[in-house]
């Protein structure tokens, strides 16, 4: 096969490290290699966990549902790591606490928008970014439009 | 409760606190072990049991430390609990002492960490999924500062007053790691920035060091100091979804304890050395130590209060913020110091009229919990 001058460059290889994916947290980022953001919820209670585990901390029942959850939320927390540079990151990532709708709370990143315009309650929404071992991480951005 | 002992620690010692890679981790636990066997005028034989906070360890850290010292043959507990190992360690040893297990056991905390962690911050366990978003432990500090701001209004100048506060405390202390160095609040805040908003200099150093006391039954002896009351708390289950900026839960039940047991009222404690890893702990665990009402904590330090010469001086020795923070190691130099307080054998930076002192430490840093566990000790001069 002969490469023509034109041929589109292949993107930058990602410097992400790979999630270390646990027996009971292995759904959730199994799914995220196929774009999928799935959460964890009691199968007696109702009620949603992060991180994934056997028991409702909640009603202490041992029922678990894997449910797709709506990506969206609003920023709780949020800082900047600058000194030294997070292993896997070319530049500091901005990292928050977001509250997802569905009302549990995780430590993600917040992509495309600079750290002096991060606002409190501000609506974000998540998408996916590529890791090396060709694995894929939640991540979030600005809400681009209401739903 | 009534058939509880009554417990005193007997001597305290430390070695000095900083980077000494040069140095092997048993030799500075020799140093404060050795200091505090003779402060409390005991004898390796009356030793019968060993209680060690260590968080990485090397594995047989205790055991090991002991071949140097002529203690051997006793049981030896090794516990770890994050950054309150020391603490947990001290406390049960007070509780083996109170139930009447024992009447004179060693307690000792050890930690080397610059043969470790030679990047700066402690790198966060890689499961828990913090780490993964590229947030080391200084930015979950950060985080609770940044929410603590959007509440109350806080301006970061306010963490910055701590740090100039616990570094010009320090600066007086000949053990600890800064000593010698009182940065300006105008230094604190143009230092290179770690995590928003915490400025260098409002994080601890990674220290090596190790301290040690001698817990048991009174002996009648000048300068022994009693265990008023010590409680230890464990973290709960947590998923951020809680009011509190962080896991202050454990701190919080564990001075509600402390304050039940012994009666006595947070306004009443004469000095205290608390968990000032960064600038925002020390002010979130006065909180949950009752000092004030949450949101207030930030104006103890600016305001005089907390200030060597105030009406509760916190960290008089310097705290985390200057001493160092060898993990294991911490929760025993609180105690150490303490101690010398009650005494008046501070030194430079010693408190006048010291006579109801309160240790409290703090082991956070576990996903899906509120953090590890807390201890807190009430001590006044026997």
């Amino acid at each position: 096969m002969t490469q023509t001058p034109d041929a589109p460059t292949p993107p930058p290889k990602p410097t992400r490290i790979a999630p270390i994916i646990q027996h009971d947290a292995k759904f959730f980022w199994d799914a995220s290699d196929k774009e999928e953001f799935l959460g964890e919820k009691c199968g007696d209670c109702q009620q949603f966990r992060f991180p994934p585990r056997p028991m409702c901390p909640h009603c202490h029942s041992l029922k678990r549902e894997e449910v797709k959850l709506s990506g969206y939320g609003t920023v709780h927390g949020w800082t900047i790591p600058r000194h030294p540079p997070p292993f896997g990151f070319k530049e500091a990532p901005i990292v928050i606490i977001v509250e997802l709708q569905e009302g549990t709370r995780m430590v993600s990143n917040l992509v495309g928008v600079a750290y002096e315009d991060v606002k409190q309650d501000m609506e974000v929404e998540v998408f996916f970014e590529p890791t090396m071992g060709n694995h894929k991480v939640p991540v979030f951005r600005p809400r681009s439009k209401k739903a | 409760m009534s058939d509880r002992k009554e417990v005193v620690i007997r001597g305290v010692g430390s070695s000095h606190y900083g980077r000494f890679p040069d140095r092997r981790v048993e030799s500075l636990a020799w140093e404060a072990i050795l200091e505090a066997m003779q402060d409390a005028g005991a004898e390796a034989g009356e030793i019968e049991a060993v209680f060690v906070g260590s968080v990485f360890g090397p594995p047989g850290v205790a055991t090991r430390t002991l071949r140097g010292i002529g203690i051997g043959g006793v049981p030896v507990i090794t516990i770890e609990a994050a950054c309150a190992s020391g603490t947990a360690a001290y406390h049960e040893a007070c509780e083996a002492v109170a139930l009447g297990r024992y009447s004179c056991v060693l307690v000792f905390g050890i930690e080397h960490l610059s043969s470790l962690f030679t990047r700066g911050a402690i790198v966060p366990e890689a499961t828990d999924s913090e780490g993964r978003a590229g947030l080391p432990l200084p930015g979950l500090y950060a985080l609770q500062a940044q929410r603590y701001m959007a509440q109350f209004g806080t301006r970061p100048e306010a963490f910055a007053e701590v740090a100039v506060k616990n570094k010009g405390n320090g600066a007086h202390n000949p053990r600890a790691q800064l000593k010698g160095s009182a940065p300006t609040l105008d230094e604190v805040m143009s230092a290179k920035m770690i995590a928003e908003p915490l400025t260098f200099l409002q994080c601890c150093p990674v220290s090596d060091g190790s301290a040690a006391a001698v817990v048991g039954r009174p002996k009648g002896r000048r300068g022994e100091v009693r265990v008023l009351a010590s409680a230890m708390a464990s973290g709960q289950l947590w998923d951020h979804r809680s009011k509190e900026f962080w896991g202050e839960g454990p701190v919080r039940r564990a001075a509600q304890a402390a304050y039940a047991q012994s009666g006595i009222k947070p306004s009443e404690v004469d000095v205290l050395e608390v968990h000032d890893s960064f600038t925002i702990g020390e002010i979130l665990t006065l909180e949950a130590l009752d000092l004030c009402k949450v949101g207030e904590g930030a104006s103890l330090a600016p305001s005089g209060h907390t200030q060597r010469g105030g009406q509760q001086p916190v960290n008089p020795s310097g705290g985390l913020l200057s001493r160092g923070h060898p993990l294991g190691a911490t929760g025993t130099a609180q105690i150490a110091e303490i101690v010398w307080q009650l005494r008046g054998m501070a030194g430079a930076h010693q408190v006048p009229n010291a006579k109801l002192g309160l240790v409290e430490t703090m082991g956070g840093g576990a996903a899906g919990m509120e953090g590890n566990a807390s201890v807190v000790s009430l001590l006044a001069l026997r």
